[in-house]
């Protein structure tokens, strides 16, 4: 991105001649308009304390929202789980082969909740180590998974997404789509020492996107990727195939300060068990009947 | 109070110098560097500190405070020059003040102490371990220096020692490491790569020292100025147009058609931030800037083009 020290307004507010284009630029300045709505510190260059930067934002939603909506039609329910403001973290299940599920959670936080919240995923380290990967990744406020930044974002009131499973969720082959793998405790010691609710979510449909029959991990390592998945049609390009999110009531635990990992596993398993829950019954036992996502 | 100033002729040193004067303290000063133009106020004594000539500035002047500003941070000094001075130098003031009965010694060090890489934190604070000498070896010596001022803090308890560890300075001299990086009017970066950079204007720089003269308590503390900003969005701030390499390219052409010639291990602080979480300074010392990200880039954009060249030791190189 050479050009980036141009300073344009969020979202190109002009609509294209092309009348079918019409409907997704209007989408576009709008997503410009969620993007001021987010309640975050933004200075006049309309960048956070962690670099998160408006204009940015309003071209990943931009595109984001180009994928929730009409290639994916991602169906949400209980959203409303989701505390409107103050530090949550967002734990579930990973589905499919790379991260399209985290970025699915993340726009739907964006574009069905209201006041829009920007999620920020803790992320995989070599995401970092990537040209333009790092770049964007810091400028959209998805950093890597270390518990400084946890602790920091959260302590700043911030809505954190975790996937315990880490990169052996996204490395599930097709038939192993819908399981769950080790969750990670991690994430539990820092809601335990922050006193941070656990919004549990389940994501289905990922593994039908992205059907990995098989991940290629020294071809990966040699480009600085943890592995590349590959499909029955090679590519892993994601297939139109509807996703759902389901958001569980938030899960709250209190700490005395020094449990023991026995009694830190256990409630680990609780929030797996919810997780498990979620994609099993999806929203039915959350609240009402699953909704469409708006078209 | 009698403060003396090590280094008082480089940038930041000549602001505290005049934010003590200004204040009502007694200032004297060392430096190797001449001061063209001091205020009368200050007496200044143009040696090294290492030398024995120092003892008796001491033994003179009974200072009760001591600001040390005299490390090199231009990577191009020969290196174990650069190490005698920031390491034998930090011994030497900290031997005499205890001997001579100094009150507070405040040791100026660098927030590149912690280092930047791909999987280091944003917002380092004062407890995390010194990655830079993985990242950045040629910072080895500032590490090291850091650390030594530390042990002051047991070493001699009756003293009070603060390290101050501020992030870059950028101002109205147009010196420092992150001003020789920006000098040119291209400034090149690593394609693919926008890291945060936090800088601080001198004059806030020069006043966060002599707060911390005043205010601060024993320990080591995190300075920094206002937010920290997008490399990119600094190099156009500065009036500089950013020029985009791919990282081999970039190693290959520094020191090149007019780019600065950074060493070799300086890339990672061009790749990743070094960003430093300056909440206990503050809280300690209600310390905060004057001068905001736009105003600072603003006050160094106004910079001469080629400052005074005697000065710079090393030309157009710099220690990021």
């Amino acid at each position: 991105m050479s050009n980036s020290s141009d300073s344009k307004p969020a979202g190109p507010e002009n609509s294209r001649r092309n009348p079918h284009r019409v409907k997704y630029a209007r989408e576009i300045s709008a997503v410009g308009a969620r993007v001021r709505r987010l309640e975050l510190p933004f200075n006049r260059h309309g960048i956070d304390p962690y670099g998160v930067r408006q204009r940015d934002l309003a071209r990943m939603f931009s595109l984001f929202g180009l994928a929730y909506r009409y290639y994916f039609r991602v169906a949400v329910t209980g959203v409303d789980h989701v505390p409107a403001r103050g530090r949550a973290m967002l734990v579930g299940n990973h589905s499919g082969g790379y991260a399209i599920d985290g970025a699915m959670v993340v726009a739907s936080l964006f574009f069905d909740k209201d006041p829009p919240r920007l999620v920020q995923g803790m992320v995989d380290k070599f995401v970092n180590r990537l040209p333009f990967a790092s770049q964007w990744s810091s400028r959209l406020g998805q950093f890597t998974g270390l518990p400084e930044h946890a602790e920091r974002l959260l302590g700043d009131g911030r809505l954190l997404l975790v996937f315990p499973e880490g990169a052996r969720g996204t490395a599930k082959l097709y038939p192993q789509r819908n399981t769950l793998v080790e969750f990670g405790a991690g994430f539990m010691r820092l809601a335990l020492a922050t006193r941070t609710p656990i919004i549990p979510f389940g994501f289905l449909g990922g593994g039908e996107a992205i059907p990995t029959i098989a991940n290629l991990y020294k071809v990966g390592q040699f480009v600085g990727l943890p592995y590349i998945p590959i499909t029955p049609y090679i590519l892993p390009v994601p297939r139109p195939t509807p996703l759902r999110i389901h958001y569980g009531e938030p899960m709250v635990f209190e700490s005395t300060g020094n449990e023991d990992d026995d009694v830190v596993d256990g409630y680990v398993q609780r929030v797996k068990d919810r997780v498990r829950t979620l994609l099993d019954h999806g929203g039915a036992r959350a609240s009402g009947p699953p909704r469409e996502a708006k078209s | 109070m009698r403060v003396l100033v090590t280094g008082i002729a480089g940038a930041v040193g000549r602001r505290v110098a005049r934010e003590l004067v200004a204040a009502g303290h007694e200032v004297a000063g060392i430096d190797r560097r001449g001061w063209i133009g001091a205020p009368p106020e200050v007496e200044l004594h143009e040696l090294d500190i290492r030398k024995r000539t120092a003892d008796t500035v001491f033994r003179r002047f009974r200072p009760e405070g001591v600001v040390h500003l005299a490390t090199v941070t231009h990577v191009t000094a020969p290196s174990d020059d650069r190490y005698r001075i920031n390491l034998y130098g930090t011994r030497a003031v900290f031997d005499h003040s205890s001997r001579y009965g100094v009150r507070r010694v405040i040791f100026v060090g660098r927030h590149t102490y912690y280092g930047a890489g791909p999987d280091a934190p944003l917002y380092h604070r004062e407890d995390e371990p010194p990655l830079a000498v993985a990242t950045f070896p040629e910072l080895a010596d500032l590490v090291a220096a850091d650390l030594y001022a530390g042990s002051a803090l047991w070493r001699f308890p009756g003293m009070e020692t603060a390290i101050l560890r501020i992030c870059y300075t950028l101002g109205p001299s147009g010196l420092g490491p992150l001003a020789s990086y920006l000098r040119g009017p291209r400034v090149p970066s690593v394609l693919g790569y926008d890291p945060l950079f936090q800088y601080i204007h001198e004059d806030d720089a020069a006043a966060a020292i002599a707060l911390a003269l005043t205010g601060a308590p024993r320990g080591v503390f995190n300075v920094a100025g206002p937010r920290p900003m997008p490399l990119s969005l600094l190099i156009a701030l500065v009036g500089r147009r950013r020029l985009p390499l791919p990282e081999p390219l970039f190693r290959a052409s520094l020191g090149r058609f007019g780019l600065p010639a950074l060493p070799r291990d300086a890339v990672a602080h061009i790749k990743y931030p070094v960003v430093v979480a300056d909440e206990q300074f503050r809280r300690h010392t209600g310390f905060s800037p004057r001068y905001d990200e736009d105003e600072t880039a603003a006050a160094f954009r106004a910079a001469p083009e080629r400052p005074d060249a005697g000065r710079v030791r090393g030309g157009g190189r710099t220690g990021l």
